[in-house]
């Protein structure tokens, strides 16, 4: 059986597909957005998150320590990551929760048994499971194997994605998936690249592709004042996606700065600490843009 | 709302409370005059009818719908006859900062020179403790339990729709056709009813003679009314009050003034625990409604007005204050009548029609602390109505609450009750279950389960007055495993329960004898077919509730103990029980070792939901079946209105992490801060307790307003509340209010006056609460969406 890496999984999501659902958030991305609201989900490997404040320096992880990784100094307690091999005994033992671990390996049977407990509530809701992240096809066994046992359990699999993947991979997941939430976040290819580190052409064609083919999609914009919420940036989007008959909506999702504390935590540098939050008159006329050329809008998931 | 409904609201909301002593005066000159003239229910109906006949009458400016039991709004009389408070009670009253009743000095001087002198050592509650051996006041004061006829009567009392139908002359010939047929000669009981009936015909016309006297004084405002408007409207009460009660309503107008007749005769009669409540309004109603729009009588404005004008009428009756521990663990203006709306008719079908509408745009304009009201959902109600509920919830009020009309229903199929007589009741008070209009369900008090570990981990002492409460169940460092513990966990519980039951059997038949409600007895079905009265078995029905709180907080105890203690070894048992007994001083990463690596009840996670479920199993073995002194017997109820804070006083720090002195869990929720996985893991979590065997359990959940804000979270809402009703939950209710909001209005009370949360089975002006309630509010989880 596949094992996966993924950093959590969320209970009643209710932004992420329709109704309620649990979403599994897959670790690793292809992207580096300097904007990205999950941190964590950026780099594949596991990572040691510290947070200070709830650590009341009993020093237990010191001496649980096998490998003498961690030292107490005056920002608490730290660790020499070049010694570090992530077995995690430290934060099993912190009585504080103080240090945790982001990311974690699984089975596809253990995720399933954690997604089935809620089955009464999709059930009732008409939700189901959605796979996020990170990007879920970084992890292709592990994500088909994943979708092929939630559609044996008859529940409705959404899969959130950059679009950032190989095409025949799209393809074969799009035969397990009844929506996908497709994000686009730039029309300009060099904007893309300098924002996103990767070009935005296989993105787009695969946009392409997966309308060809058929799939349900609900693209997703994170508005991001000052870098893609101009009119040019938007009115392209909306031509693109107007002539894909298979995008039901486009969703604008305004950029929040909640994720900042999470850097910190993941000793990650947060280089999007200057992005202003839309206004609702501000979505609101982007919205009226997008609305133009006859696509639907949805302001926020 | 309009102008009127405008000027009535901001009257009561207003309004003061105060003591008024008039009733007390009344009584204690009557008691005077006739103790040992009568025979008891006789008695006391006729004291009743004195009051009937003396109490001052009060019509406001603008009201359709009158009648106050005190001599004006919000001025509550006492019951000297139950619980006479001292002089230094009223001090207390008078002068504390929250939920304070202003008490005048004419009301101090009656108490010193004619009440107190009088009752003392006269009233129910001294003559109760009186009695009671020692070892049950060793458990009381240790707050193992409360009992709640140590100061009010026995109440929860709901109505059904019988008193629309048929008026107090109906009743009075039923009454006769019963005397007529008792067989003195093969009857040993037919003398006893025989003066039972006569009290409630004396009772009846009591209430014919307080509605005349309303129609006396409307028609003397009326010839002094100027404007001619209000004075058809005064002549119209007067016609109104010389037709009720007497005989049955004939219109829309008339259904609301003669539940509000009944309403303040059983209030002004005793102080029954909750008031009283109306049940399925919206179902009795509809006919009046559907009946006066056809004949062009009513539109629908004017029924929403006259409807918020009977809610004002609630919002106008505050609490009889309490004295003792009582005061302690419910400071309240709160009288706790709960509106039923939606449900299902009697013939099973959906219950919701346009009145349940008007109803629950009434509860939203007028936002009152009272009445609370409910929302009862089948699943054949509409999803239009859950939504509308949804919407008003959303407004961060505490009301409605939402029930589970289906298990409601099978809860009470359970108890023996018809189908029809099921579907007919419904939840009053909090959230308790009972047959509406035709069930005695008494609620004899709470129980602190958290407590009875606490004596098991004590071998039954209490280490708080360190006197013996409990058995001697052994020494806990001797425990070999988990199992030894929790039998002896389990023998606790059944001793304690036993010791309570033991006495309120008792209290109970001293209720039955010297304490009757001979005109409360009149509406309640059966009552006077069997001749006897509703303390004394009369009703169709008759139901004792222990409630059991803090299960939260119990699981987790046990699941800490069992874990760190009995499995993982990370802790010694004497190590522990030294850093409970020390409130975890210096022991910070042990207490948060047990905080957050424990499995606790709420996440769905079997460890501690399995534990939960034997705890359960055992709350029901031991209360489930046991005989009251009616022929019936005692059920399991899992509410905690406020005593939880009271219950967490009562109790050092326990196994959880919960430091000395915090509140334990309310109702079925899980502890503060516990439920670590969302609404959806709290909601499984709820669905493994076997519900059906309570007469209700409590759920209270917290959402940030933010997760609400469109019609997308409502619609979210409405599927979270239809999954835990698939999974047979009882009821849920939410606080939409952020924490920064709470803050807030710690630190500026009198901006936020008006902010209504939702307390326990409840809601109350978060202003008005005590400091430990609104530290417990805040603490709540408050759920978040991603």
């Amino acid at each position: 059986m596949a094992e996966g890496v993924i950093f959590d999984i969320k209970k009643y999501a209710i932004h992420d597909g329709p109704g309620i659902r649990t979403t599994v958030f897959f670790k690793g991305c292809p992207l580096a957005c300097r904007w990205c609201h999950n941190p964590e989900g950026l780099s594949i490997a596991s990572q040691r998150a510290y947070q200070q404040e709830r650590c009341i320096g009993c020093g237990e992880c010191i001496q649980i320590c096998p490998r003498e990784v961690l030292t107490r100094t005056a920002d608490g307690i730290v660790a020499d990551p070049a010694k570090c091999d992530l077995c995690q005994t430290c934060a099993a033992h912190c009585p504080s929760e103080a240090v945790e671990f982001v990311g974690r390996k699984v089975t596809v049977a253990e995720v399933v048994r954690q997604i089935e407990k809620d089955t009464a509530f999709y059930d009732q809701s008409g939700g189901g499971i959605t796979l996020s992240g990170g990007e879920p096809l970084m992890q292709p066994e592990f994500l088909l194997e994943l979708l092929e046992a939630c559609g044996s359990l008859d529940l409705h699999r959404t899969v959130d994605t950059t679009g950032y993947a190989d095409a025949g991979l799209l393809l074969e997941v799009a035969q397990q998936t009844d929506l996908f939430l497709y994000d686009l976040k730039l029309m300009d290819a060099a904007k893309h690249r300098d924002f996103t580190g990767v070009s935005n052409r296989l993105i787009l064609n695969n946009l392409k592709l997966l309308s060809q083919n058929k799939a349900r999609i609900q693209v997703r914009i994170p508005v991001l004042p000052g870098i893609n919420s101009d009119a040019e940036n938007i009115n392209r989007t909306a031509d693109f996606v107007a002539a894909l008959p298979g995008v039901e909506h486009i969703a604008i999702l305004p950029f929040h700065n909640s994720a900042r504390g999470k850097y910190g935590r993941l000793g990650m540098e947060c280089i999007a600490s200057d992005i202003e939050c839309p206004s609702d008159a501000h979505l609101k006329i982007i919205a009226g843009w997008l609305e133009k050329s006859g696509v639907q809008v949805k302001i926020g998931g | 709302m309009n102008n009127r409904i405008s000027r009535l609201r901001e009257q009561s909301f207003n309004a003061q409370p105060c003591i008024s002593a008039e009733r007390a005066l009344l009584v204690t000159e009557f008691y005077q005059e006739n103790e040992g003239k009568f025979s008891v229910p006789v008695l006391r109906a006729l004291n009743f009818k004195n009051l009937c006949q003396k109490k001052t009458i009060y019509i406001g400016d603008d009201e359709l719908i009158v009648g106050e039991r005190g001599p004006y709004p919000k001025a509550v009389p006492t019951f000297p006859e139950l619980t006479c408070h001292s002089l230094a009670d009223l001090k207390v009253l008078d002068s504390r900062d929250m939920t304070r009743y202003a008490v005048a000095d004419e009301a101090l001087q009656a108490y010193a020179e004619t009440v107190v002198p009088y009752w003392h050592g006269r009233s129910m509650r001294e003559r109760v403790f009186g009695r009671v051996p020692d070892e049950w006041k060793r458990a009381y004061t240790a707050g193992t339990f409360t009992e709640f006829m140590e100061q009010r009567a026995p109440g929860h009392t709901t109505l059904d729709g019988m008193i629309y139908r048929q008026g107090m002359l109906d009743y009075k010939a039923d009454i006769a056709a019963s005397l007529e047929i008792l067989d003195y000669l093969n009857d040993p009981k037919a003398a006893d009813k025989a003066e039972e009936l006569k009290a409630m015909d004396i009772a009846c016309d009591a209430v014919i003679i307080f509605a005349e006297r309303h129609a006396q004084l409307a028609l003397k405002l009326a010839a002094r009314e100027s404007d001619p408007t209000r004075k058809e409207e005064l002549e119209r009460i007067a016609d109104i009050c010389r037709h009720l009660p007497a005989r049955a309503p004939r219109d829309f107008w008339e259904a609301l003034q003669m539940y509000w007749f009944v309403h303040l005769g059983t209030i002004t009669e005793l102080n029954g625990w909750d008031a009283m409540s109306p049940g399925h309004l919206d179902q009795h109603l509809h006919p009046f409604y559907e009946k006066d729009l056809a004949a062009n009588a009513l539109d629908r404005e004017r029924a929403k007005e006259l409807i918020e004008c009977l809610w004002i009428k609630f919002n106008n009756h505050p609490a009889p204050p309490k004295v003792g521990v009582t005061a302690l663990e419910s400071g309240t203006y709160n009288d706790f009548t709960n509106i039923n709306i939606g449900g299902l008719k009697t013939d099973g079908s959906n219950g919701v029609n346009e009145v349940s509408y008007i109803m629950l745009e009434a509860v939203d304009e007028l936002h009152l602390l009272q009445p609370g009201s409910n929302v009862q959902i089948s699943h054949k109600t509409p999803n239009r109505f859950l939504k509308a509920a949804c919407r008003v919830i959303r407004k961060g009020y505490g009301y409605p609450s939402v029930f589970n009309a289906d298990e409601v229903i099978m809860e009470q199929i359970r108890t023996g009750k018809t189908l029809e007589d099921a579907r007919e009741g419904g939840c009053s008070g909090c959230i308790e279950t009972g047959a509406f209009g035709k069930e005695a369900y008494i609620l004899t008090g709470y129980l602190n389960v958290p407590k009875i570990l606490e004596l098991a981990l004590n071998n039954g002492t209490d280490p708080l007055t360190g006197k013996t409460v409990g058995l001697q169940t052994g020494d806990p460092k001797m425990f070999k495993n988990f199992d030894a513990l929790y039998d002896a966990f389990a023998k606790q519980l059944h001793y304690i329960v036993e010791l309570k039951i033991k006495i309120n059997n008792y209290i109970e038949r001293m209720y039955a004898k010297y304490a009757p409600a001979p005109f409360l007895s009149v509406v309640i079905a059966d009552c006077i077919a069997n001749g006897k009265d509703y303390y004394n078995g009369g009703p169709r029905y008759n139901t004792n509730y222990i409630q059991c709180c803090g299960i939260g907080t119990v699981t987790d105890c046990l699941s800490a103990i069992k874990k760190h203690v009995f499995e993982s070894k990370t802790v010694a048992m004497d190590e522990l029980l030294v850093a409970i007994q020390r409130n975890f001083s210096g022991q910070d990463a042990l207490r948060l070792r047990l905080m957050n690596k424990t499995p606790f009840f709420g996440n769905d996670d079997d460890a501690a939901d399995t534990l939960m479920r034997r705890v359960y199993a055992d709350l029901f073995g031991a209360i489930d079946g046991k005989p009251n002194t009616k022929g019936t017997t005692y059920h399991l109820n899992m509410l905690s209105t406020t005593c939880h804070v009271y219950f967490g006083k009562m109790l050092g720090a326990s196994a959880n992490g919960r430091l000395a002195g915090l509140p334990i869990s309310d109702g079925t929720s899980p502890s503060h801060g516990a439920d670590r996985h969302g609404p959806t893991a709290v909601i499984n979590s709820l669905a493994k307790m076997d519900q059906v065997k309570s007469g209700g359990t409590l759920l209270n959940q917290r959402f940030l307003p933010d997760v609400l804000k469109d019609e997308d979270g409502i619609d979210k809402l409405c599927h979270l509340i239809r999954t835990y009703f698939n999974l047979n939950g009882h009821h849920i209710q939410f606080n939409i209010v952020d924490s920064a909001t709470l803050r807030q209005a710690q630190q500026a009370p009198d901006d936020y006056r008006d902010l209504l949360v939702r307390v326990a089975g409840y809601s109350d002006y978060f202003v008005d609460l005590d400091v430990d309630h609104q530290e417990e509010i805040i603490a709540r989880t408050q759920h978040d969406s991603i």
